[in-house]
């Protein structure tokens, strides 16, 4: 496709990673296979050298999964991606690349009760250890690094409260420290932030949430931006020996010269999925693509059915809190505006004026909401984080993270937003005649 | 890897991930403007791996080496023919693309016999830059590396290559640039680079004193270097008695990572004769 501008968002989201093969399918194969025939043994031997570019074996790389990793890189802006089982294979995938034991993390406080977990109990039993900061306590991130840092990291939106991390600054201090940002974009998906082009060096998404969109799979994909100097780090601090020096473990292989720029994604492929095995499923690949082909049309539906929401919940009573950046009260609104002007995502909580009984009425009023553990979907869905996602966070996390034992949270699909409202309406009017 | 000592500066040069063996024959890759070494490391480890020497080299005032950019195709083969100096091989093949091949071609007239293959791909004679993009480069450079990397591109699929399956190569071309760029904080590479590709004017002499056989791997698709603006090196090539080859491959301008098994397989092949 050879032309004389770079091709826009829409453009990407159905081409970028395919063009129709000798069969003349238009739409992506889904390769079923775990493993590609060699032409010769040299040709074998040359493939597992890294001295000639092919698929060897389905747990490292797959034509479909190709086709993925490319596209959401091209959406992303990256140089690059890596499929993997789930968004939390893609955050260890991240860290296990960078660091081992005796390494440190900066972390937001306001993440996915899964990534906590992993950073606050999982990883310190493999001795990396997490700093947690409150994402707009610019001093707090600078303060909590330490010599061995190796990574800074955040959501783009904070999970639930919807914080927005101000990349830019946060990625100048980690910069600063001659360590990476890594971020989490599963809540605002491509179509809404591009952290890469602010600051961040590596971006990661659940895949199971807006990016394949029907709540039909699970799966992550990290992206390389390419921008962070590994060797340049290495050099100046000794930090990142795993990209910028020779690794026994694949034939002595320097991985930044290798590739000036992607070393990162080198060594997480060759080295992370070859061992931790956390692999995507091609037809999970096939899936996902499915849905980022509409990507933009439903984020477009997304966030207009939540502006309505939104709006019609901060007018109730009954209603204490709505935490959206789009409002004024939301303390990241400012910051939503300048980094995030198409909106700041579908997946918010609010507040009610009640008590827990009152909060559980309200969920199993709902009909159209369906009541479950996941986001993204094209299905408007509900959940109450104090009791699920969020259950092993102790009070005083839980409130670090902006969660009450009362918070709903919400995640808007593309239905009908007078059916959305009708449902909410309802449900409202039941949970305050619970308290009556 | 080697690090030289070059007109007293230190030049780096990628082997292929294996020692430099004088007994070996030796190949040397030359990259284009605002690239690297990291351009040729499919091509750079299959040769190391089958027989050759390989220094795939950073040009001077470009990522890993010092020492000033040059500023001509002329002053750039100086530097190739001093680099052999420093690594005491006495006869090289060389592989250049885009301003490379530029800089491979006036070399290989200059050190004549010790030249014993010339490859050139993504090449034209004369290679001219546009009045626009050379002031862009300079003065806004970003969105030059947007162009080029655009112009450079002929696929939005491209197959898998030097980072494996799941690389997006318009994202890699500018990730590079901007490093190569930073690279030097006092010389800006990229206009430079394209300077001295601008006003480079011995390529028809050069091309009639080689004295070795010579590839041309050209990008049917290449908005670059167009194959038509090869026509005069191929022609003045078999002119002067040459041995020529010709390979067309149906990608843009940046053949390594568009057409890598195929690009690898000319090279491959025509180095063996």
């Amino acid at each position: 496709m050879p032309g004389y501008a770079d091709p826009g968002f829409d453009t990407l989201a159905l081409h970028a990673g395919a063009v129709p093969d000798a069969t003349g399918a238009r739409a992506v194969p889904i390769h079923l296979t775990t493993s590609f025939v060699f032409e010769s043994s040299e040709h074998a031997q040359s493939l597992f050298n890294l001295e000639r570019a092919g698929h060897v074996y389905s747990r490292i790389s797959n034509p479909t999964n190709a086709v993925l990793e490319q596209r959401v890189a091209a959406l992303e802006g990256g140089i690059g991606a890596i499929a993997v089982a789930s968004g939390q294979a893609a955050l260890h995938l991240s860290i296990a690349t960078l660091m081992g034991a005796g390494s440190h993390i900066v972390a937001s406080t306001a993440l996915y009760g899964g990534s906590q977990n992993l950073l606050h109990y999982t990883m310190r039993r493999f001795g990396i250890d997490t700093t947690f900061v409150k994402p707009g306590d610019i001093d707090g991130w600078r303060a909590a690094i330490r010599p061995h840092t190796k990574l800074l990291f955040g959501e783009t939106v904070g999970n639930p409260g919807l914080d927005v991390l101000d990349i830019p600054t946060i990625s100048g201090i980690a910069h600063d420290a001659g360590v990476p940002l890594l971020v989490d974009s599963t809540l605002t998906s491509p179509w809404l932030m591009k952290p890469l082009a602010l600051g961040a060096d590596l971006v990661y998404h659940s895949a199971t949430k807006f990016l394949s969109g029907h709540g039909t799979v699970i799966g992550g994909i990290v992206v390389d931006g390419g921008s962070f100097d590994w060797a340049k780090a290495y050099a100046l601090t000794g930090k990142f020996s795993e990209l910028a020096a020779p690794y026994d473990g694949f034939h002595n292989m320097n991985f930044s010269e290798e590739s000036t720029v992607g070393a990162f994604l080198l060594r997480a492929r060759r080295e992370g999925l070859r061992d931790f095995g956390a692999c995507m499923s091609p037809h999970t690949a096939w899936l996902i693509l499915q849905g980022i082909e509409t990507l933009s049309l439903r984020m477009t539906r997304h966030m207009s059915n939540t502006e309505k929401v939104v709006q019609f919940l901060a007018s109730q009573p009954f209603v204490s809190r709505v935490g959206h950046p789009m409002l004024e009260s939301h303390p990241s609104h400012a910051l939503a505006q300048k980094l995030l002007p198409k909106g700041a995502g579908s997946v918010f909580s609010f507040d009610l004026k009640g008590t827990r009984e009152q909060g559980k009425k309200f969920v199993e009023t709902l009909k159209v909401f369906s009541h479950l553990a996941n986001v993204g979907d094209c299905r408007s869905l509900v959940i109450h984080p104090a009791s699920t996602t969020h259950f092993r966070m102790s009070d005083e996390a839980l409130a670090s993270a902006g969660i009450t034992q009362g918070t709903i949270r919400l995640s808007i699909g593309l239905e009908d937003p007078d059916d959305l409202i009708d449902d909410l309406k309802r449900a409202l009017r039941a949970a305050e005649k619970a308290g009556a | 890897m080697m690090e030289l000592t070059v007109n007293g500066a230190t030049s780096y040069c990628y082997t292929g991930g294996k020692p430099f063996d004088a007994a070996k024959p030796t190949v040397v890759f030359i990259h284009g403007v605002v690239n690297d070494h990291s351009v040729w490391i499919l091509q750079s480890r299959y040769l190391a791996n089958h027989g050759w020497n390989v220094l795939a080299v950073d040009l001077p005032g470009h990522c890993r080496s010092l020492g000033e950019a040059p500023s001509s195709v002329e002053e750039a083969a100086l530097f190739i023919g001093a680099l052999l100096d420093a690594a005491g091989v006495q006869k090289a093949a060389l592989v250049g693309h885009s301003w490379g091949s530029l800089i491979a071609l006036e070399a290989a007239s200059r050190l004549k016999e010790r030249i014993t293959h010339l490859v050139l791909v993504g090449t034209a004679f004369p290679m001219k830059v546009s009045p626009v993009l050379i002031e862009t480069s300079l003065n806004e450079p970003e969105k030059a590396l947007t162009m080029i990397n655009v112009f450079s591109r002929s696929t939005l699929a491209a197959p898998p290559s030097a980072l494996g399956p799941g690389t997006w190569i318009y994202g890699l071309g500018m990730a590079l640039g901007r490093r190569v760029l930073a690279s030097n904080t006092k010389v800006n590479v990229f206009h430079r680079g394209f300077k001295a590709c601008d006003s480079y004017t011995n390529g028809e002499a050069a091309i009639a004193q080689i004295t070795c056989p010579v590839l041309f791997v050209l990008g049917a698709q290449d908005q670059m270097t167009l194959p038509k603006a090869a026509q005069t090196l191929i022609a003045k090539a078999r002119a002067s008695g040459k041995t020529v080859q010709v390979t067309h491959l149906p990608v843009g301008h940046h053949q390594m990572t568009e057409a890598p098994e195929e690009t690898l397989s000319a090279i491959r092949d025509f180095l063996a004769n």
